[in-house]
C-alpha cells in the first residue's frame, strides 16, 4: 500500500509540531481518560442530562397521548420529526466521510480527527433513528417494520422508500459502530497498559480482546480496516441517497426533482463537517489539545466546507432553475411563493408566511460560508465556530423548508393548511441534543478520542526505511551494528 | 506458592526504534523461526517483507458474505412481495402491485440488496478478522512481562514462542542478543 505516499496538500512534512514523540501522544490523549474531569465537563454533562431527562419525559408523553400532541395536521403530516430525523442523520455523514472516504484518499490529516467523528456518527444516527421509531406514537409496533414471520402473513411492501430506509439507516448504524469499535481496538490496549488500578484495566482489557500489538494483527487488522472503508463508502452516499428517496419518489412539488440524491449528500457531509468543528473547537480547548489537532487540521476542513457550500448552493439554484423552466404552475408556486415568498402570486396579496425559513438557510449555508475563501478566516477559531454554528442551524431550515414549505400549499387551494409547532416538538428536538452531547460527553471522557495508533504512525520516521537497512547490512564492515535511528 | 512450578513461554526483545525492531525482524526471519512475532504500537508498515509474512486473505470472506447478503435480500424479497406459497410455514408471501409495477419488480429492490450486501459484509470482516487473528485471548502469557505494557505506547518488541521448534533457551537468546535489543526476558507461564 502506498500510505507513505507524499500528501500534494501538505508536503511530505509532519502534521503535529517538531519532535513530537509516540510517547506524548499517548500522555495527551490517555491523559484525558485518566485525569479528573475539567469543571466545564461536568457543568456541559449535567446540562445534557437534563435535556435527556426533559426528552424522556416528552416522549412518556406523546406514547401516552398519541401524536396530536405534535403540530402535524393536515396537510402537513410530515414535520419536525422527519426534519430532526434528516437533520441527525446527515451530521452523521462527516464522520463517515472523514474517517472512510479520507482513509482511501490518503488523507493523513484525518488522524487527529476521525475517531472523533466516528463517534458523532453513532450518537448522530441514534438520534435519528429515534424519530422513525417514534413518529407514530406507538412505538411498540415497531416491529411491523422488519420482515418477521407472524400469524397474520403480512409482509413489508418493499417497494417502498421508507422501507429502504429502515434496511438504510440500520445498516448504517450497525456498519458505523464496527468500523469505529474496530478502530478502538488498539487504543482501548494502550488505556489497559497504562491503568493504575485493576477496575480499570479489567474494563479496558475487556474491550482490548487481548490486544497485544502483534504485527501478525496488525497485517489482518489494517486490511480489514480498509475493507470496512471501503464499504463505509457507498454506504455513506447510499443512505442519504435513500433518505431523498422518501422526498424525490412521492409527486409533491419541491420534493419530486432528480437533484435529491446528490443535494442530499452534499447537504449531509457540509452539515456534519460544520458539527465535527464545532465539537472539536470546544473538545481542544476544555482538554488541550492544540498540539494533535492544529489549526492546520482546521484550515482544511474550513476549505471542505467551502467546497460543500458550493455544491449547496449551486442545488438550491438549480432547483429554482428547473421549477421555472417546467413551467409546472405547481412547482412554481412552491418555490417562487412558498420558499421566496413572492407576494404577486398570492391571491391575498401577502408574502408566503414562512419566506423567512427560505432566507434564513441561504444566508446560513451559502453565504456565511463564503468567508472561508479567507485564510484569515479559515484560521480563526472564533470565526470558524460562529461559521459552524450558523451552518447548523442553517441545514435544519433546509430540511424545514423542504418538508414544510412544500406541503403547506400545494394542489388544492381548498387543503392548504400551516403548520405551527407544540411545546412538545420543540422539547423533543431540544432533547435529542440531550441524548447525544450526554453520549458524546461520556465519550470524551472515558474513550480515546483521538486515535492513538494512527497519529502515531503518521510521526516522521515511525516506519522503517527497509533499503537503508538492506544497504547497511551489506557494507562488510557493518554486519551485526545497528542501523542508525533517523 | 511453593509448589508452583513454571515453564519458559517465550523471548521478549525490546528495541528502541523502527529501524532496530525491522532490521532484528529480518534476522530471526533469516534464522529460520516460525512462531514469532513484532508487537509495535502502530502498524508498522513494511514489516510484512521484513517478517516475510504471506499476504492477508481477509478480502475473501469479506467478498463471499457479501454476495450471500445480496442473495438473501433477493430471496427475502421474491418470497413475500411476489409470490404466494408458504415455505416451512412460515407465512404465504404477499405479492403486491404497487405504482403499476409488477410484484417481483427488479429495480426497486436494489437499494435493500445493497444494504444487505453491506451489512454482511461488515459482520464476516468483523468476525473474520477477530477468528484469523485469534481474538479475544485474554490471557496470552506475554502480559506477565511488565516491560511489554510499553508496546502500546512507544516501544517495539519482538516475541519467540517456545512452541516454536528452533526455539532453544541458549541459542534463541544468543540470536537475540545479536539483534542489539536494548533489553531481553524469558517470560515464563504456570505449568497447569
Amino acid at each position: 500500500m502506498s500510505y507513505d505516499a507524499p500528501i500534494k496538500e501538505l508536503g511530505e512534512t509532519s502534521l503535529l509540531p517538531e519532535g513530537t514523540t509516540a510517547n506524548e501522544i499517548t500522555e495527551t490523549i490517555a491523559g484525558v481518560t485518566e485525569n479528573p474531569a475539567p469543571r466545564g465537563w461536568w457543568l456541559l454533562f449535567l446540562l445534557s442530562l437534563s435535556a435527556l431527562g426533559a426528552m424522556t419525559a416528552a416522549l412518556a408523553y406523546l406514547f401516552v397521548q398519541g401524536v396530536g400532541v405534535w403540530g402535524n395536521n393536515a396537510p402537513i403530516y410530515w414535520a419536525w420529526d422527519i426534519t430532526n430525523f434528516v437533520w441527525w442523520i446527515g451530521i452523521g455523514h462527516a464522520g463517515t466521510l472523514i474517517s472512510a472516504i479520507l482513509f482511501l484518499f490518503r488523507q493523513k490529516w484525518r488522524t487527529s480527527i476521525n475517531r472523533f467523528a466516528e463517534a458523532m456518527t453513532v450518537f448522530a444516527v441514534l438520534c435519528a433513528g429515534l424519530f422513525p421509531a417514534i413518529h407514530t406514537g406507538r412505538p411498540w409496533f415497531d416491529y411491523y417494520l422488519f420482515p418477521l414471520p407472524n400469524q397474520m402473513d403480512m409482509w413489508p411492501n418493499f417497494k417502498s422508500p421508507l422501507m429502504w430506509d429502515v434496511f438504510a439507516v440500520s445498516t448504517y448504524l450497525t456498519i458505523s459502530v464496527i468500523f469505529w469499535y474496530v478502530g478502538l481496538i488498539p487504543d482501548f490496549a494502550t488505556l489497559r497498559d497504562r491503568s493504575k488500578n485493576l477496575t480499570r484495566k479489567r474494563i479496558y482489557g475487556f474491550f482490548a480482546l487481548g490486544w497485544r500489538g502483534a504485527h501478525r494483527h496488525w497485517q489482518h487488522y489494517e486490511r480489514a480496516y480498509l475493507i470496512l472503508a471501503g464499504i463505509s463508502t457507498p454506504l455513506v452516499l447510499s443512505v442519504h441517497s435513500v433518505v431523498s428517496f422518501d422526498f424525490a419518489t412521492s409527486v409533491v412539488p419541491g420534493w419530486h426533482t432528480t437533484i435529491f440524491p446528490p443535494y442530499f449528500v452534499a447537504g449531509a457531509v457540509f452539515s456534519g463537517f460544520a458539527l465535527v468543528m464545532t465539537l472539536m473547537l470546544i473538545c481542544r480547548s476544555i482538554f488541550k489539545l492544540q498540539n494533535i489537532v492544529t489549526i492546520r487540521h482546521l484550515d482544511l476542513m474550513n476549505k471542505f466546507m467551502l467546497g460543500t457550500a458550493l455544491l449547496v448552493g449551486y442545488a438550491y439554484a438549480m432547483e429554482f432553475f428547473i421549477a421555472w423552466y417546467s413551467s409546472n404552475p405547481y412547482e412554481q408556486w412552491v418555490f417562487f411563493h412558498n420558499r421566496l415568498g413572492w407576494g404577486q402570486l398570492d391571491s391575498s396579496g401577502n408574502w408566503g408566511p414562512l419566506w423567512w425559513a427560505y432566507y434564513a438557510m441561504v444566508f446560513c449555508n451559502v453565504i456565511v460560508p463564503q468567508i472561508f475563501w479567507f485564510k484569515r478566516a479559515r484560521t480563526s477559531v472564533p470565526i470558524m465556530l460562529i461559521a459552524s454554528v450558523l451552518i447548523n442551524i442553517g441545514m435544519w431550515f433546509e430540511r424545514f423548508v423542504i418538508i414544510v414549505t412544500s406541503t403547506y400549499q400545494d394542489f388544492l387551494p381548498s387543503s392548504w393548511g400551516m403548520f405551527h409547532p407544540t411545546a412538545i416538538d420543540i422539547l423533543t428536538y431540544l432533547g435529542t441534543f440531550g441524548l447525544f452531547f450526554t453520549l458524546f460527553l461520556l465519550f470524551v471522557r472515558w474513550v480515546p478520542m483521538i486515535a492513538i495508533a494512527e497519529v502515531k504512525g503518521n510521526l516522521p520516521g515511525a516506519h522503517p526505511d527497509l533499503h537503508a537497512i538492506q544497504a547497511h547490512d551489506e557494507a562488510p564492515d557493518a554486519v551485526g551494528a545497528p542501523v542508525p535511528a533517523e | 506458592m511453593a509448589n508452583e512450578t513454571k515453564k519458559p513461554a517465550l523471548y521478549l526483545a525490546e528495541y528502541d526504534t523502527p529501524n532496530a525492531i525491522a532490521q532484528a525482524a529480518m534476522k530471526v526471519r533469516d534464522a529460520g523461526y516460525e512462531n514469532w512475532d513484532c508487537h509495535t504500537p502502530y502498524a508498522m508498515h513494511g514489516m510484512d517483507e521484513a517478517m516475510g509474512l504471506k499476504p492477508t486473505r481477509i478480502g475473501v470472506l469479506s467478498f463471499i458474505f457479501g454476495m450471500l447478503g445480496v442473495a438473501t435480500a433477493v430471496a427475502m424479497m421474491q418470497y413475500t412481495n411476489a409470490f404466494d406459497f408458504n415455505l416451512l410455514n412460515i407465512g404465504a408471501g404477499y405479492p403486491l402491485i404497487v405504482g403499476g409495477k409488477p410484484p417481483g419488480a427488479f429495480p426497486s429492490m436494489v437499494p435493500i440488496m445493497f444494504e444487505l450486501g453491506v451489512l454482511l459484509c461488515g459482520f464476516a470482516t468483523l468476525f473474520g478478522l477477530l477468528g484469523i487473528i485469534k481474538l479475544p485471548m485474554h490471557n496470552h502469557p506475554i502480559f506477565a512481562s511488565d516491560r511489554f505494557e510499553a508496546a502500546t505506547d512507544d516501544k517495539y518488541f519482538i516475541s519467540i514462542e517456545a512452541g516454536d521448534q528452533k526455539f532453544d533457551l541458549d541459542r534463541t537468546r544468543a540470536l537475540l542478543e545479536a539483534t542489539n535489543p536494548t533489553y531481553i526476558e524469558l517470560v515464563e507461564e504456570e505449568v497447569l
